[in-house]
């Protein structure tokens, strides 16, 4: 037996030996193969930098999949400095050398650390840079009843309040590449969706029907808006346009939640009942059939978000607790079970999450790398934070 | 690993004499961001404000005349909470409650829809406002349809008890206003609830 033991234990050793070996000559390679939840991080070496700016290039650089490692163990060497301004440079130490050499001046340090954490990202993989992105969120003194909506940028900092209605409010949701959102409010004594420029202020209700109005979906061109009303007597999802005219009825399930758009604006994903089964479901975004997702494994699936660059839908399945799922849009693979949260929303480049977590109590906004499975924590705007909502 | 220990310190040598002295192929380009203004999506991190938001525009809200599916009850478009005062103390002890993720209305409820069904025909003036509520173990938007689907179910429940369904208003708090704050089966149980608001014409 004891032998067994030993011998299994060899094996395992000269396993992981060759592995390491075949790692450490292949890193390359291997940061090009996305396995979600799998995928090893880039290493990099930094240097020089200190207080706030090394928090920002270390935040950003983690939640888009790099790791930091010594010098030796590095892949890329980034150096530079923060005294008056943030000025940096890449070495890539396997093809021997610099990639990347720059220096920002204008906007604050925290700004200028986001800017060269972007460049970084743009010269060392293939991605468009989330440093400079925004969100939207619900912020709530506690963790139920009345809230306001923010915007900040995607790690939480420089959160700015868009209601002071001090009434329930829910699910924000972005006009892509403009400074507006929908959202749900329940300020005229129901819960109706609310149009809200933030360069002027100006807002209005698209959709105040009686009964449900909630859960907006703005489809990728802008045009369109999918939502959940219950008018009709049962919580279905609605398209109409941008500013509320021309509904349609597109659902008539007899539950239905949370639409999302695929990127080409073709489809509508939504959480939905059948069968007393909790299912996700697409149906063509001018109407039509509905298709089930298969999610198995993934039980009570709810929250659908559409990746932009159309591969990946993002969920969170209620299984008691809530956890943050990913699959293939084409259904061709199993849900992979990422991280415990709700409420994914994608980021514009399709690789990082942003979601919130907690217990029973308040709620934290996190960001989450679906390949490496690396995520931390936003900045908290006071209270409970949830639902947020990338801007892409 | 021995190439790297040899090749390192010469990158490292080559990077701080490229930092230093700056490359003629374009590097050591300086960025200039432009300052504290508005924010815009995607575009600044910047500490720019938002304005204030400005009051609503009411004006004009979209309406549709789409007809309803067989087998649902379209919602009403009779009754504006503003013209009515509400009596959240009449109807109290009839509170519904339901099972775990259901909106199926337990026959053991019968008796409660019963007497909210008797004080809407004894006060023919009346209307009646449902709220829909759940446990904290869906998410946000799940609840709120759910919700939704529970003041719907008891509503539905009350016109089989011959009430007219367009005296009654439907409203989903999802689990944003829970009747027990605590985190246990017994809390839920309390939470999971259809509420019913006896509303007088002002």
């Amino acid at each position: 037996m004891k032998k067994n033991i030993i011998n299994l234990l060899t094996i395992l050793l000269t396993a992981a030996a060759t592995n390491f070996c075949r790692a450490q000559n292949e890193i390359q390679i291997e940061q090009n193969i996305n396995v979600l939840g799998q995928t090893k991080p880039i290493p990099v070496a930094l240097d020089g930098f200190t207080g706030e700016a090394a928090e920002v290039l270390k935040f950003d650089l983690y939640v888009q999949g790099f790791s930091f490692v010594s010098p030796e163990a590095a892949q890329y060497l980034i150096h530079g400095s923060d005294a008056g301004g943030v000025t940096g440079t890449v070495t890539d130490k396997f093809a021997h050398k610099m990639i990347l050499s720059r220096s920002y001046n204008g906007a604050s340090l925290r700004r200028q650390a986001h800017a060269f954490a972007d460049d970084i990202v743009k010269a060392t993989t293939t991605l468009k840079a989330i440093g400079q992105t925004k969100i939207a969120f619900k912020s709530q003194p506690s963790s139920v009843g009345a809230g306001e909506i923010y915007v900040a940028d995607f790690d939480g900092f420089g959160a700015q309040s868009v209601t002071s209605d001090a009434t329930i409010v829910a699910k924000p949701a972005w006009v892509p590449g403009r400074l507006a959102l929908y959202y749900t409010s329940y300020a005229r004594g129901n819960p109706d969706i609310f149009y809200h420029s933030l360069s002027s202020g100006q807002r209005r209700v698209i959709a105040g029907y009686s009964g449900l109005n909630t859960s907006a979906a703005v489809s990728p061109d802008g045009s369109k808006v999918a939502m959940i009303l219950s008018k009709s007597g049962s919580p279905n999802v609605w398209v109409c346009n941008a500013d509320g005219t021309n509904l349609k009825r597109l659902t008539t399930g007899l539950e239905d939640s949370s639409p999302c758009w695929s990127p080409d604006g073709n489809w509508i994903c939504f959480a939905t009942k059948k069968a007393e089964r909790r299912r996700l479901a697409k149906i063509p975004a001018g109407g039509g059939e509905v298709q089930y997702l298969n999610t198995t494994g993934a039980a009570n699936p709810t929250e659908p978000d559409w990746s932009p660059d159309g591969k990946w839908i993002a969920f969170t399945r209620m299984a008691g607790d809530f956890d943050i799922c990913v699959m293939p849009a084409d259904g061709s693979l199993p849900p992979t079970v990422l991280v415990a949260g709700q409420n994914p929303s994608w980021s514009p480049n399709s690789r990082t999450l942003v979601y919130n977590r907690g217990g029973n109590g308040h709620q934290t906004l996190s960001v989450l790398d679906v390949f490496t499975k690396q995520s931390k924590d936003c900045r908290r705007a006071t209270g409970s934070n949830s639902q947020p909502a990338w801007a892409r | 690993m021995k190439m790297n220990k040899i090749v390192f310190p010469l990158v490292l040598a080559l990077a701080a004499t490229l930092a230093t002295t700056g490359c003629k192929h374009g590097f050591n380009k300086v960025t200039p961001l432009p300052g504290e203004r508005a924010a815009q999506v995607g575009d600044t991190g910047g500490s720019g404000t938002i304005p204030p938001a400005q009051p609503l525009d009411t004006g004009s809200l979209p309406t549709s005349t789409i007809p309803s599916t067989p087998g649902n009850i379209p919602t009403t478009t009779d009754i504006n909470l503003d013209d009515y005062n509400q009596d959240r103390a009449a109807l109290a002890a009839y509170t519904v409650h339901f099972k775990f993720d259901s909106a199926v209305v337990q026959d053991k409820e019968q008796a409660n829809i019963a007497s909210v069904g008797q004080a809407l025909t004894s006060d023919a003036s009346a209307k009646l406002l449902i709220e829909g509520h759940c446990d904290e173990r869906g998410t946000e938007e799940y609840n709120r349809s759910l919700g939704e689907r529970r003041a719907l179910a008891l509503r539905e429940a009350l016109a089989k008890n011959g009430i007219d369904p367009m005296r009654i208003k439907t409203i989903s708090y999802g689990k944003d206003k829970p009747a027990d704050p605590g985190h246990d089966e017994a809390a839920w149980a309390k939470n999971r609830r259809g509420e019913f608001v006896l509303l007088h014409h002002k």
